[in-house]
Protein backbone atom coordinates (compact mmCIF):
# COMPACT_ATOMS: atom_id res chain seq x y z
CA UNK A 1 0.00 0.00 0.00
CA UNK A 2 1.05 3.09 -0.62
CA UNK A 3 -0.28 7.05 -0.15
CA UNK A 4 0.51 9.76 -2.16
CA UNK A 5 -0.36 13.16 -2.06
CA UNK A 6 0.88 16.98 -3.55
CA UNK A 7 2.01 19.57 -0.30
CA UNK A 8 3.60 22.58 -0.90
CA UNK A 9 5.34 22.05 -3.96
CA UNK A 10 6.14 18.47 -3.26
CA UNK A 11 5.32 15.19 -4.46
CA UNK A 12 5.50 12.85 -1.81
CA UNK A 13 5.03 9.18 -1.98
CA UNK A 14 4.89 6.78 1.64
CA UNK A 15 5.37 3.42 1.13
CA UNK A 16 2.71 2.35 4.42
CA UNK A 17 4.48 -1.17 5.40
CA UNK A 18 8.14 -0.14 5.24
CA UNK A 19 8.05 3.46 6.48
CA UNK A 20 9.81 4.68 3.20
CA UNK A 21 8.96 7.99 2.66
CA UNK A 22 10.37 9.58 -1.38
CA UNK A 23 10.27 12.47 -2.78
CA UNK A 24 9.59 12.51 -6.52
CA UNK A 25 9.27 14.35 -10.10
CA UNK A 26 6.19 14.96 -11.47
CA UNK A 27 6.42 12.34 -14.24
CA UNK A 28 7.30 9.57 -11.50
CA UNK A 29 4.84 10.48 -9.61
CA UNK A 30 2.05 10.32 -12.38
CA UNK A 31 3.47 7.10 -13.47
CA UNK A 32 2.40 5.93 -9.81
CA UNK A 33 -1.01 6.26 -11.17
CA UNK A 34 -0.80 3.56 -13.59
CA UNK A 35 1.02 0.77 -11.36
CA UNK A 36 -0.15 -1.96 -9.51
CA UNK A 37 1.98 -4.44 -7.40
CA UNK A 38 3.71 -6.99 -8.65
CA UNK A 39 5.77 -5.01 -10.71
CA UNK A 40 7.31 -5.86 -14.07
CA UNK A 41 11.32 -5.09 -14.55
CA UNK A 42 10.04 -3.30 -17.47
CA UNK A 43 7.81 -0.19 -17.82
CA UNK A 44 4.35 -1.02 -18.88
CA UNK A 45 4.08 -0.48 -23.27
CA UNK A 46 1.29 1.63 -22.44
CA UNK A 47 3.58 3.98 -21.05
CA UNK A 48 5.66 4.74 -23.95
CA UNK A 49 2.50 4.32 -26.92
CA UNK A 50 -0.06 6.37 -24.56
CA UNK A 51 -0.01 7.71 -20.92
CA UNK A 52 3.49 9.17 -21.30
CA UNK A 53 4.42 9.38 -24.88
CA UNK A 54 5.12 12.91 -24.80
CA UNK A 55 8.10 11.91 -22.27
CA UNK A 56 11.58 10.54 -24.22
CA UNK A 57 11.79 6.70 -24.04
CA UNK A 58 14.94 7.67 -21.56
CA UNK A 59 13.14 9.50 -19.53
CA UNK A 60 10.19 7.09 -18.99
CA UNK A 61 13.24 4.40 -18.18
CA UNK A 62 15.10 6.24 -15.84
CA UNK A 63 11.75 6.81 -13.25
CA UNK A 64 10.16 3.25 -14.14
CA UNK A 65 13.59 1.80 -13.28
CA UNK A 66 14.02 3.77 -10.32
CA UNK A 67 10.77 2.70 -9.20
CA UNK A 68 11.39 -0.85 -9.84
CA UNK A 69 14.65 -1.07 -7.74
CA UNK A 70 12.10 1.30 -4.84
CA UNK A 71 9.87 -1.86 -5.19
CA UNK A 72 12.85 -4.79 -5.57
CA UNK A 73 14.13 -3.39 -2.36
CA UNK A 74 10.91 -3.24 -0.46
CA UNK A 75 10.64 0.26 0.07
CA UNK A 76 7.53 0.58 -2.43
CA UNK A 77 4.46 -1.64 -2.30
CA UNK A 78 5.67 -3.64 0.42
CA UNK A 79 3.51 -6.16 1.86
CA UNK A 80 1.94 -6.58 4.68
CA UNK A 81 3.12 -8.82 6.79
CA UNK A 82 2.16 -7.49 10.43
CA UNK A 83 -0.77 -9.38 11.22
CA UNK A 84 1.20 -12.49 12.68
CA UNK A 85 2.95 -9.68 15.36
CA UNK A 86 -0.52 -8.20 16.51
CA UNK A 87 -1.68 -11.69 17.07
CA UNK A 88 1.33 -12.45 19.81
CA UNK A 89 0.30 -9.14 21.98
CA UNK A 90 -0.21 -10.16 25.16
CA UNK A 91 -0.35 -8.61 28.21
CA UNK A 92 2.30 -5.69 29.11
CA UNK A 93 3.36 -5.04 32.66
CA UNK A 94 1.77 -1.73 33.80
CA UNK A 95 4.71 1.25 33.38
CA UNK A 96 2.81 4.11 33.08
CA UNK A 97 -0.16 5.99 35.22
CA UNK A 98 -2.09 8.97 35.30
CA UNK A 99 -2.14 10.37 39.02
CA UNK A 100 -5.43 12.19 39.60
CA UNK A 101 -3.95 13.83 42.62
CA UNK A 102 -6.89 16.96 42.74
CA UNK A 103 -10.46 16.42 41.26
CA UNK A 104 -11.05 20.02 41.51
CA UNK A 105 -10.05 23.19 39.46
CA UNK A 106 -9.91 26.98 40.05
CA UNK A 107 -10.19 27.36 36.30
CA UNK A 108 -13.71 26.77 34.46
CA UNK A 109 -12.34 25.59 31.00
CA UNK A 110 -15.84 25.62 28.83
CA UNK A 111 -14.47 22.56 27.50
CA UNK A 112 -13.25 20.66 30.37
CA UNK A 113 -13.77 16.66 29.57
CA UNK A 114 -13.30 16.51 33.64
CA UNK A 115 -16.75 18.27 33.60
CA UNK A 116 -14.75 21.54 35.30
CA UNK A 117 -12.28 18.98 37.29
CA UNK A 118 -14.11 16.80 39.41
CA UNK A 119 -15.52 14.39 36.27
CA UNK A 120 -18.99 14.29 37.77
CA UNK A 121 -18.51 12.64 40.74
CA UNK A 122 -17.83 15.83 43.66
CA UNK A 123 -14.58 17.73 44.03
CA UNK A 124 -12.12 15.61 46.32
CA UNK A 125 -8.46 15.66 46.36
CA UNK A 126 -5.89 12.45 46.67
CA UNK A 127 -4.93 11.45 50.07
CA UNK A 128 -0.93 10.80 50.36
CA UNK A 129 -1.83 7.15 52.09
CA UNK A 130 -3.29 6.41 48.22
CA UNK A 131 -1.01 8.36 46.42
CA UNK A 132 1.90 6.15 47.98
CA UNK A 133 -0.53 2.94 47.12
CA UNK A 134 -0.49 4.19 43.49
CA UNK A 135 3.34 3.99 43.67
CA UNK A 136 3.37 0.33 45.07
CA UNK A 137 0.94 -0.32 42.54
CA UNK A 138 3.18 0.27 39.39
CA UNK A 139 6.16 -1.29 41.47
CA UNK A 140 3.80 -4.42 41.53
CA UNK A 141 3.17 -4.30 38.41
CA UNK A 142 5.73 -3.06 36.26
CA UNK A 143 7.57 -6.61 35.59
CA UNK A 144 11.21 -6.05 34.21
CA UNK A 145 9.96 -2.30 32.93
CA UNK A 146 13.03 0.01 34.02
CA UNK A 147 11.18 3.36 32.96
CA UNK A 148 7.99 4.48 34.83
CA UNK A 149 5.75 7.01 34.23
CA UNK A 150 3.91 9.13 36.36
CA UNK A 151 1.66 12.23 35.39
CA UNK A 152 0.15 14.43 38.07
CA UNK A 153 -2.94 15.58 36.55
CA UNK A 154 -6.56 16.26 38.01
CA UNK A 155 -8.17 18.70 37.87
CA UNK A 156 -5.21 21.20 38.93
CA UNK A 157 -2.51 19.40 40.57
CA UNK A 158 -1.11 21.92 42.39
CA UNK A 159 -4.09 22.25 44.56
CA UNK A 160 -2.84 19.31 46.50
CA UNK A 161 1.30 19.99 45.68
CA UNK A 162 2.32 19.01 49.16
CA UNK A 163 0.44 14.92 48.28
CA UNK A 164 2.54 15.52 44.78
CA UNK A 165 5.79 16.16 46.97
CA UNK A 166 5.10 13.10 49.13
CA UNK A 167 4.77 10.61 46.44
CA UNK A 168 7.67 11.81 44.38
CA UNK A 169 9.89 11.31 47.83
CA UNK A 170 8.46 8.04 48.22
CA UNK A 171 8.79 7.32 44.65
CA UNK A 172 12.55 8.42 44.67
CA UNK A 173 13.00 6.11 48.31
CA UNK A 174 11.78 3.04 46.19
CA UNK A 175 13.82 3.24 42.63
CA UNK A 176 16.90 1.56 43.96
CA UNK A 177 15.86 -1.26 45.41
CA UNK A 178 13.17 -2.03 43.10
CA UNK A 179 15.86 -0.84 40.23
CA UNK A 180 13.14 1.51 38.45
CA UNK A 181 13.67 4.73 37.01
CA UNK A 182 10.73 7.33 38.26
CA UNK A 183 9.84 10.17 35.56
CA UNK A 184 7.74 12.74 36.39
CA UNK A 185 4.96 14.81 34.40
CA UNK A 186 3.00 17.17 35.96
CA UNK A 187 -0.03 18.79 33.62
CA UNK A 188 -0.87 21.99 35.15
CA UNK A 189 -2.57 25.48 34.41
CA UNK A 190 -0.28 27.22 36.16
CA UNK A 191 -2.89 29.32 38.17
CA UNK A 192 -0.92 28.44 41.65
CA UNK A 193 2.71 28.57 40.55
CA UNK A 194 5.06 30.10 42.60
CA UNK A 195 8.74 30.39 43.16
CA UNK A 196 8.98 27.56 45.36
CA UNK A 197 6.75 25.13 43.26
CA UNK A 198 8.73 26.13 40.11
CA UNK A 199 11.82 24.87 41.35
CA UNK A 200 10.49 22.01 42.63
CA UNK A 201 9.05 20.89 39.39
CA UNK A 202 11.88 21.74 37.68
CA UNK A 203 13.85 19.77 40.00
CA UNK A 204 11.66 16.42 40.02
CA UNK A 205 9.39 16.53 36.84
CA UNK A 206 11.11 14.89 33.83
CA UNK A 207 8.37 16.90 31.67
CA UNK A 208 5.50 19.40 32.16
CA UNK A 209 3.02 20.57 30.28
CA UNK A 210 1.38 24.18 30.78
CA UNK A 211 -1.96 24.90 29.63
CA UNK A 212 -2.66 27.97 27.25
CA UNK A 213 -4.41 28.16 24.45
CA UNK A 214 -3.13 31.01 22.65
CA UNK A 215 -3.81 34.76 22.23
CA UNK A 216 -5.09 36.65 25.54
CA UNK A 217 -9.04 36.81 23.95
CA UNK A 218 -8.72 33.08 22.63
CA UNK A 219 -7.23 31.87 26.06
CA UNK A 220 -9.76 34.11 28.37
CA UNK A 221 -12.96 32.82 26.36
CA UNK A 222 -12.25 29.44 27.13
CA UNK A 223 -9.99 29.19 29.92
CA UNK A 224 -12.22 31.47 32.40
CA UNK A 225 -11.18 31.49 36.33
CA UNK A 226 -14.13 30.99 38.74
CA UNK A 227 -15.18 34.41 38.85
CA UNK A 228 -15.10 34.74 35.00
CA UNK A 229 -12.11 36.81 34.87
CA UNK A 230 -9.07 35.57 32.59
CA UNK A 231 -6.48 33.44 33.16
CA UNK A 232 -4.01 34.67 30.57
CA UNK A 233 -2.05 37.48 32.44
CA UNK A 234 -1.84 35.45 35.57
CA UNK A 235 0.04 32.58 33.97
CA UNK A 236 2.43 33.43 30.78
CA UNK A 237 4.82 35.49 32.73
CA UNK A 238 4.81 32.38 35.53
CA UNK A 239 5.63 30.33 32.75
CA UNK A 240 8.07 32.11 31.06
CA UNK A 241 10.04 31.74 34.79
CA UNK A 242 9.06 28.12 34.71
CA UNK A 243 10.90 27.63 31.35
CA UNK A 244 13.38 29.96 31.48
CA UNK A 245 14.70 28.33 34.64
CA UNK A 246 14.10 24.98 33.06
CA UNK A 247 17.59 24.28 30.97
CA UNK A 248 17.31 21.10 28.68
CA UNK A 249 14.22 19.43 30.39
CA UNK A 250 10.90 18.41 28.56
CA UNK A 251 8.42 20.83 28.69
CA UNK A 252 5.05 21.75 26.71
CA UNK A 253 3.14 24.90 26.28
CA UNK A 254 -0.43 22.89 25.34
CA UNK A 255 -3.36 24.64 23.77
CA UNK A 256 -6.20 23.52 22.88
CA UNK A 257 -8.25 24.84 19.48
CA UNK A 258 -12.05 25.13 19.01
CA UNK A 259 -15.15 26.45 16.71
CA UNK A 260 -13.98 29.82 18.00
CA UNK A 261 -10.33 29.96 16.94
CA UNK A 262 -10.55 28.09 13.64
CA UNK A 263 -7.61 30.41 12.72
CA UNK A 264 -5.16 28.21 15.50
CA UNK A 265 -2.11 28.79 13.64
CA UNK A 266 -1.97 32.50 14.78
CA UNK A 267 -2.30 31.50 18.52
CA UNK A 268 0.48 28.48 18.09
CA UNK A 269 2.66 31.52 16.65
CA UNK A 270 1.16 33.63 19.83
CA UNK A 271 3.19 31.39 22.09
CA UNK A 272 5.77 30.82 19.84
CA UNK A 273 6.04 35.04 20.15
CA UNK A 274 5.61 34.95 23.51
CA UNK A 275 9.20 32.73 23.95
CA UNK A 276 8.27 29.16 23.73
CA UNK A 277 9.57 26.52 20.75
CA UNK A 278 7.89 23.31 22.41
CA UNK A 279 4.51 23.24 21.39
CA UNK A 280 0.90 21.67 21.37
CA UNK A 281 -2.34 22.81 20.87
CA UNK A 282 -4.59 19.90 19.81
CA UNK A 283 -8.44 19.88 18.55
CA UNK A 284 -11.02 20.01 21.56
CA UNK A 285 -12.37 17.05 21.42
CA UNK A 286 -16.61 17.39 22.15
CA UNK A 287 -19.88 16.85 21.63
CA UNK A 288 -21.10 17.85 18.30
CA UNK A 289 -23.73 19.67 20.08
CA UNK A 290 -21.74 22.08 21.56
CA UNK A 291 -21.22 25.50 20.15
CA UNK A 292 -17.15 24.91 20.58
CA UNK A 293 -17.04 21.81 19.33
CA UNK A 294 -15.40 21.02 15.36
CA UNK A 295 -16.94 19.80 12.59
CA UNK A 296 -16.78 18.06 9.36
CA UNK A 297 -17.58 21.40 8.30
CA UNK A 298 -14.85 22.51 9.76
CA UNK A 299 -12.62 20.19 8.09
CA UNK A 300 -11.40 22.77 5.24
CA UNK A 301 -10.38 25.32 7.22
CA UNK A 302 -8.42 23.50 9.54
CA UNK A 303 -6.89 21.78 6.58
CA UNK A 304 -5.44 25.01 5.64
CA UNK A 305 -4.50 26.27 9.00
CA UNK A 306 -2.59 23.38 9.64
CA UNK A 307 -0.75 23.66 5.68
CA UNK A 308 -0.13 27.49 7.02
CA UNK A 309 1.42 26.59 10.18
CA UNK A 310 3.68 24.09 8.55
CA UNK A 311 4.69 26.56 5.67
CA UNK A 312 5.57 29.03 8.88
CA UNK A 313 7.49 26.58 10.85
CA UNK A 314 9.33 25.71 7.32
CA UNK A 315 10.14 29.27 7.66
CA UNK A 316 11.71 30.20 11.13
CA UNK A 317 13.50 27.24 10.33
CA UNK A 318 15.17 28.74 7.43
CA UNK A 319 15.61 31.61 9.91
CA UNK A 320 17.25 29.60 12.75
CA UNK A 321 14.19 29.61 15.09
CA UNK A 322 12.90 26.53 15.74
CA UNK A 323 8.89 25.46 16.79
CA UNK A 324 8.61 21.63 18.04
CA UNK A 325 5.06 21.31 17.21
CA UNK A 326 3.78 18.43 19.17
CA UNK A 327 1.62 17.01 15.90
CA UNK A 328 4.06 17.80 13.49
CA UNK A 329 6.63 16.10 15.36
CA UNK A 330 7.89 12.79 13.45
CA UNK A 331 11.22 11.08 13.22
CA UNK A 332 11.31 9.14 10.17
CA UNK A 333 14.46 6.63 10.87
CA UNK A 334 14.26 6.24 14.60
CA UNK A 335 10.83 6.53 15.75
CA UNK A 336 9.14 3.99 17.73
CA UNK A 337 9.45 0.04 16.42
CA UNK A 338 6.68 -1.20 14.47
CA UNK A 339 5.34 -3.59 17.89
CA UNK A 340 4.88 -0.21 19.79
CA UNK A 341 2.71 1.12 16.33
CA UNK A 342 0.85 -1.94 16.68
CA UNK A 343 0.10 -1.29 20.06
CA UNK A 344 -0.94 2.19 19.94
CA UNK A 345 -1.72 4.04 23.01
CA UNK A 346 -1.34 1.05 25.81
CA UNK A 347 -4.45 2.62 27.71
CA UNK A 348 -5.71 -0.12 30.07
CA UNK A 349 -2.84 -2.37 29.27
CA UNK A 350 0.25 -0.05 29.94
CA UNK A 351 -1.15 2.77 31.32
CA UNK A 352 -3.74 3.40 33.82
CA UNK A 353 -5.69 6.47 35.57
CA UNK A 354 -5.80 6.41 39.26
CA UNK A 355 -8.76 8.90 40.92
CA UNK A 356 -8.73 10.38 44.24
CA UNK A 357 -10.81 7.19 45.48
CA UNK A 358 -7.95 5.07 44.28
CA UNK A 359 -10.56 3.91 41.52
CA UNK A 360 -8.62 2.61 38.42
CA UNK A 361 -9.67 3.23 34.90
CA UNK A 362 -7.85 2.66 31.39
CA UNK A 363 -7.03 6.07 30.93
CA UNK A 364 -7.64 9.70 32.10
CA UNK A 365 -10.47 10.15 29.67
CA UNK A 366 -12.52 6.95 31.04
CA UNK A 367 -12.96 8.47 34.48
CA UNK A 368 -16.36 8.08 35.39
CA UNK A 369 -17.55 5.38 33.46
CA UNK A 370 -18.41 3.04 36.38
CA UNK A 371 -19.00 0.64 33.66
CA UNK A 372 -14.68 1.06 32.45
CA UNK A 373 -13.65 0.82 36.38
CA UNK A 374 -10.72 -1.89 36.37
CA UNK A 375 -10.37 -2.08 39.99
CA UNK A 376 -9.13 -0.03 42.90
CA UNK A 377 -5.36 0.70 44.25
CA UNK A 378 -6.47 0.68 48.40
CA UNK A 379 -8.77 -2.56 47.97
CA UNK A 380 -5.87 -4.33 45.91
CA UNK A 381 -8.20 -5.20 42.91
CA UNK A 382 -7.42 -4.70 39.59
CA UNK A 383 -9.58 -6.33 36.93
CA UNK A 384 -7.56 -8.77 34.36
CA UNK A 385 -10.11 -9.67 31.77
CA UNK A 386 -10.86 -5.71 31.27
CA UNK A 387 -7.04 -5.18 31.38
CA UNK A 388 -6.77 -8.17 28.34
CA UNK A 389 -9.60 -6.44 26.52
CA UNK A 390 -7.49 -3.46 26.42
CA UNK A 391 -4.52 -5.78 25.30
CA UNK A 392 -6.00 -6.60 22.37
CA UNK A 393 -6.95 -3.28 20.61
CA UNK A 394 -4.01 -3.28 18.08
CA UNK A 395 -4.78 -1.76 14.65
CA UNK A 396 -5.28 -5.22 13.13
CA UNK A 397 -7.80 -5.31 15.33
CA UNK A 398 -9.73 -2.36 13.96
CA UNK A 399 -11.39 -3.07 10.81
CA UNK A 400 -11.07 0.46 9.94
CA UNK A 401 -7.29 0.82 10.50
CA UNK A 402 -6.26 -2.01 9.15
CA UNK A 403 -6.39 -0.24 5.60
CA UNK A 404 -5.62 2.72 6.64
CA UNK A 405 -2.28 4.21 5.02
CA UNK A 406 -1.73 6.43 8.29
CA UNK A 407 -2.04 3.16 10.52
CA UNK A 408 1.71 2.87 11.90
CA UNK A 409 1.21 6.68 12.67
CA UNK A 410 -1.84 7.32 15.14
CA UNK A 411 -1.63 3.87 15.71
CA UNK A 412 -5.59 3.19 15.96
CA UNK A 413 -6.44 6.44 17.83
CA UNK A 414 -7.31 7.44 20.91
CA UNK A 415 -9.54 4.59 22.27
CA UNK A 416 -11.59 6.87 24.78
CA UNK A 417 -12.45 9.22 21.16
CA UNK A 418 -13.61 6.18 19.33
CA UNK A 419 -15.97 4.71 22.44
CA UNK A 420 -17.31 8.07 23.14
CA UNK A 421 -18.10 9.75 19.59
CA UNK A 422 -17.80 6.37 17.39
CA UNK A 423 -19.57 3.97 19.25
CA UNK A 424 -16.69 1.59 20.06
CA UNK A 425 -13.17 1.11 20.84
CA UNK A 426 -12.82 -0.43 17.81
CA UNK A 427 -13.89 2.00 15.51
CA UNK A 428 -12.21 5.03 14.92
CA UNK A 429 -13.17 8.28 15.27
CA UNK A 430 -13.46 9.80 12.35
CA UNK A 431 -13.00 13.03 12.19
CA UNK A 432 -9.93 12.55 14.72
CA UNK A 433 -9.04 10.57 11.51
CA UNK A 434 -9.13 12.96 9.18
CA UNK A 435 -6.85 15.30 11.52
CA UNK A 436 -4.52 12.97 12.08
CA UNK A 437 -4.13 12.03 7.91
CA UNK A 438 -3.68 15.80 7.13
CA UNK A 439 -1.32 16.66 10.81
CA UNK A 440 0.65 13.84 9.09
CA UNK A 441 1.18 14.85 5.34
CA UNK A 442 2.25 18.01 6.69
CA UNK A 443 4.90 16.90 9.05
CA UNK A 444 6.58 14.57 6.55
CA UNK A 445 5.96 18.08 3.62
CA UNK A 446 8.33 19.86 6.63
CA UNK A 447 11.15 16.52 6.58
CA UNK A 448 10.90 17.17 2.83
CA UNK A 449 11.22 20.96 2.67
CA UNK A 450 14.29 21.00 5.58
CA UNK A 451 16.29 17.91 3.46
CA UNK A 452 15.57 20.12 0.56
CA UNK A 453 17.08 22.93 2.46
CA UNK A 454 19.96 20.69 3.73
CA UNK A 455 20.65 19.80 -0.33
CA UNK A 456 20.70 23.63 -1.52
CA UNK A 457 23.27 24.46 1.00
CA UNK A 458 25.68 21.81 0.45
CA UNK B 1 18.72 8.90 -8.22
CA UNK B 2 17.73 11.33 -10.18
CA UNK B 3 14.08 11.49 -9.94
CA UNK B 4 13.60 9.74 -6.79
CA UNK B 5 14.57 11.38 -3.41
CA UNK B 6 14.20 9.13 -0.19
CA UNK B 7 13.87 10.37 2.91
CA UNK B 8 14.77 7.60 5.74
CA UNK B 9 17.06 4.39 5.65
CA UNK B 10 15.24 2.51 8.16
CA UNK B 11 12.93 -0.29 7.07
CA UNK B 12 10.08 -0.41 9.55
CA UNK B 13 9.92 -4.27 9.07
CA UNK B 14 13.00 -4.81 10.50
CA UNK B 15 11.89 -3.35 14.01
CA UNK B 16 8.98 -5.51 14.47
CA UNK B 17 10.99 -8.66 15.18
CA UNK B 18 12.88 -7.02 17.46
CA UNK B 19 11.08 -4.41 18.81
CA UNK B 20 8.76 -4.10 21.51
CA UNK B 21 11.04 -3.72 24.74
CA UNK B 22 8.49 -1.47 26.20
CA UNK B 23 10.76 1.45 27.78
CA UNK B 24 9.67 4.30 24.99
CA UNK B 25 7.43 6.33 26.74
CA UNK B 26 3.12 5.88 26.78
CA UNK B 27 2.16 8.74 24.53
CA UNK B 28 -0.63 10.61 26.56
CA UNK B 29 2.37 10.82 29.05
CA UNK B 30 3.93 13.59 27.34
CA UNK B 31 1.71 15.79 25.53
CA UNK B 32 -1.58 14.81 24.46
CA UNK B 33 -4.08 13.52 26.60
CA UNK B 34 -6.84 13.80 24.01
CA UNK B 35 -5.30 12.89 20.92
CA UNK B 36 -3.00 9.83 20.20
CA UNK B 37 -0.30 9.97 18.44
CA UNK B 38 2.44 7.40 18.50
CA UNK B 39 5.01 7.79 15.92
CA UNK B 40 6.24 10.54 17.45
CA UNK B 41 7.57 8.90 20.25
CA UNK B 42 11.52 8.48 20.68
CA UNK B 43 12.79 4.84 20.42
CA UNK B 44 14.35 4.02 23.90
CA UNK B 45 16.12 0.85 23.33
CA UNK B 46 19.18 2.00 23.23
CA UNK B 47 19.26 3.92 26.43
CA UNK B 48 18.00 0.55 28.01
Amino acid sequence: MIHKYRLNGYNIVLDVHSGGVHVVDDLTYAMLNYITPPLEEQAPQSFYSDYFSDYSVEEIDECYEELYKLYHNGLLFSEDDYEQFSRQMVSSPIKAMCLHVAHDCNLRCNYCFASTGDFGHGRKLMTAETGKHAIDFLLEHSGDRHNLELDFFGGEPLMNFDVVKQVVEYARSKEKEYNKNFRFTITTNGMLLDDAKIDYINKEMSNVVLSLDGRKQVNDRMRPRVDGSGSYDKIVNRYRQLVGSRGDKDYYVRGTFTKYNLDFSKDVLHINDLGFDQLSVEPVVAKPEEDYALTEQDLPAIFNEYEHLAKEIINRKKKGSGINFFHFMIDLNQGPCAIKRLRGCGCGNEYVAVTPEGDIYPCHQFVGMEEWKMGNIDEGTLDLEKKDYFSKTTIYDKPECKNCWAKFYCSGGCNANNLQYAGSVFHPHELSCELEKKRLECAIMIKAALADQEDQND
Amino acid sequence: MKHIKTLNEANLKNTAAKGGCGECQASCQSACKTSCTVANQKCERKSK
